[in-house]
């Protein structure tokens, strides 16, 4: 079952995260770039796309898959046009979550404001 | 006053006596709902692939989708909520990636448009864009040297 | 006048009395155990302003109004004010006051910010400077979660030595006459850095400066250690209150049994989630303008020792890799 298999891997990916947090002290921004610099060379290696084959969205939709979305662009654009696509194709790749993050991100800030709900 | 400790022993000293977080409860947290989010993502990806869209086209949009979801329920003032009881569960798929740009856009609106929301938005999530595409500029050179 | 008894130690002989004191807090404390001290409880964490800053601000001034009202004092009365808080360039308190028009020092202690300001009040009056002065301060957590940590809406976790930012603002006023509490001793402490670098470990940052400034209050007053009926630190919390009663101990000064800390006493730890307690500058400041001062003045308490403990860090220090210099500032507070 896919959900099943995507549940494990996305899950076990966050156990990582966790792990890391509790034991280094490492803020959640450090392990943020970590995660995205592991993907990007995963991803590079194809160790990664193993695991996306395997785990479908438990792989992608961690930021980690964000980083191997990069390398698999860099390293379709350096097959096609040589070194420009070093720095074209992880922008390209990434594109749609950059743009959609900066687009929503803006739409919640203009319409929503910051609250406290744990008053009690 | 002579302090009976070095700072190196007092840190040892201290720390041994801190409450500790509840690291199995945490951990299994962190499974659940990062496995819970992964689920839903693949739920997406599936409804997206039996429209008729591609691989590519359908993963692309599977992250549209949950961006758009991680930055709605920070806006409407609940993912914090799922980010303290989920922890890295939370925080590291996508749409953790969204609440880190909602969060301080929407928490700098006071300081205005530009400097506000605009510089502010990429307060955590800069980071993780510059050493994500450096990182993939210097394997993209590595690869064009190896080929 | 005052006699300098030690280093840090100054006996104010003309022992300055605490004419009036209020406490206005947010939900939360609203909420906790001394809930029913307050003079005030606000439920919006914006006050009705548009920022977390002005409401904070409004918090100052609003407690401010209500430390005049209930001395029955007004605006031309006051000498001074010594006010701070923890916000940048201490724009809460600035901003708080500003419309008052009295004669004004902004103070920057930290979370020890009300044991200074009470201090310098009282040097004030005792120097004869003075026939009132008005010491007051305030926190906000969100303010401050802004400030020092991250956006409120970030999903982040607490770690389990994080304290809980005070949302509110106490202070009180001193001056030459009247029948209630009266400042008898202060002990000005130094600044202690045992190389603490957690900001979310604010007690242990802190506890060794409390105990220092502890330990040298007895020894340069001879006082004996059972002289008060409550020595009561800052904003602590439950680590490092611990940490601080055993290193206390160690220095041959067993407080046990007489000793609390604000950031414990103020949330109920298990009910309310705040992990190791309160902290921030009103955490001390609403605890005193709220609880202590009330049970002083019906005789409950006759004399505590307030220690007020602040940490003297920025983000911009954290991140540039310093550690955490702490400071506590005591006050001795009698009904005679």
């Amino acid at each position: 079952m896919e959900f099943i298999r995507a549940f494990i891997v996305g899950g076990l990916i966050c156990v990582v995260g966790q792990v890391l947090i509790d034991l280094t002290k490492l803020t959640p921004a450090r392990i943020m770039v970590l995660f995205v610099v592991a993907g990007v060379i995963l991803g590079a290696l194809g160790i990664y796309p193993i695991l996306v084959e395997w785990g479908g969205a438990g792989a992608t939709v961690p930021i980690i898959g964000f980083g191997n979305t990069l390398a698999k662009g860099v390293i379709e654009d350096v097959n096609e046009k040589g070194l420009l696509g070093a720095f074209s194709g992880g922008v390209r790749a990434g594109a749609v979550g950059i743009a959609a993050a900066v687009f929503f991100g803006y739409i919640m800030a203009v319409v929503s404001k910051p609250k406290i709900k744990n008053k009690a | 006053m002579e302090q009976k400790r070095t700072k190196e022993e007092y840190k040892k000293w201290s720390q041994k006596q801190a409450p500790k977080s509840p690291k199995i409860k945490r951990i299994l947290m962190a499974f659940l709902v990062g496995g819970a989010i992964c689920t839903i993502g693949q739920v997406i990806q599936n409804a997206l692939l039996g429209t008729g869209l591609d691989e590519k086209s359908a993963g692309a949009a599977t992250t549209l989708f949950m961006i758009f979801i991680g930055a709605f329920l920070t806006g409407i003032n609940v993912y914090d909520d799922i980010g303290r009881v989920g922890g890295a569960g939370a925080s590291i798929p996508v749409t953790g990636f969204a609440n880190s740009i909602v969060s301080p856009a929407m928490e700098y609106k006071k300081e205005g448009y530009v400097m506000g929301v605009g510089a502010r938005m990429f307060l955590i999530a800069g980071p993780v864009l510059v050493y994500g595409i450096i990182t993939s500029i210097v394997v993209g050179i590595i690869y064009y040297i190896i080929k | 006048m005052g006699t300098r008894l030690g280093k840090h130690t100054v006996r104010l002989d003309s022992k300055p009395v605490i004419q009036s004191w209020a406490a206005i807090v947010g939900a939360k404390e609203g909420h906790g155990p001394l809930g029913s001290y307050f003079d005030e409880i606000i439920e919006d964490e914006y006050f009705g302003e548009e920022t977390f800053e002005k409401g904070e601000s409004k918090f100052l001034r609003e407690t401010f109004g209500k430390i005049l009202s209930k001395g029955e004092v007004s605006t031309g009365d006051i000498q001074y004010i010594f006010a701070g808080d923890l916000l940048n360039q201490c724009i809460a308190a600035s901003f708080g006051i500003r419309e008052t028009e009295i004669p004004f020092y902004g103070l920057y202690g930290a979370c020890s910010t009300m044991a200074e300001s009470l201090s310098l009040g009282s040097f004030m009056v005792e120097g004869g400077f003075a026939e009132r002065a008005v010491c007051i301060t305030s926190s906000h957590f969100c303010s401050a979660e802004k400030q020092f940590r991250y956006p409120l809406e970030f999903g982040n976790q607490r770690t389990p030595t994080s304290q809980w930012t005070v949302t509110g603002s106490g202070g009180v006023m001193v001056g030459k006459a009247g029948d209630g509490p009266r400042v008898t001793h202060v002990t000005t402490g130094k600044i202690v850095d045992m190389g603490i670098t957690d900001a979310n470990d604010m007690g242990t940052a802190m506890a060794p400066a409390a105990c220092d400034t502890i330990t040298a209050h007895f020894r340069e007053t001879n006082l004996p250690l059972n002289y008060y009926d409550l020595i009561v630190t800052g904003d602590l919390g439950w680590h490092g209150k611990n940490i601080c009663l055993q290193l206390l101990e160690e220095n041959g000064i067993s407080v046990r049994g007489f000793y609390e800390d604000c950031g414990v006493m103020i949330y109920d730890q298990q009910i309310q989630k705040t992990d190791c307690g309160g902290s921030g500058c009103a955490c001390s400041a609403t605890v005193l303008g709220g609880y202590l001062l009330d049970k002083l003045s019906k005789r409950e308490l006759n004399k505590i020792l307030f220690v007020a403990t602040g940490a003297l860090h920025s983000p911009l220090s954290l991140q540039q890799g310093e550690s955490i210099p702490a400071i506590a500032h005591a006050v001795s507070i009698e009904m005679i």
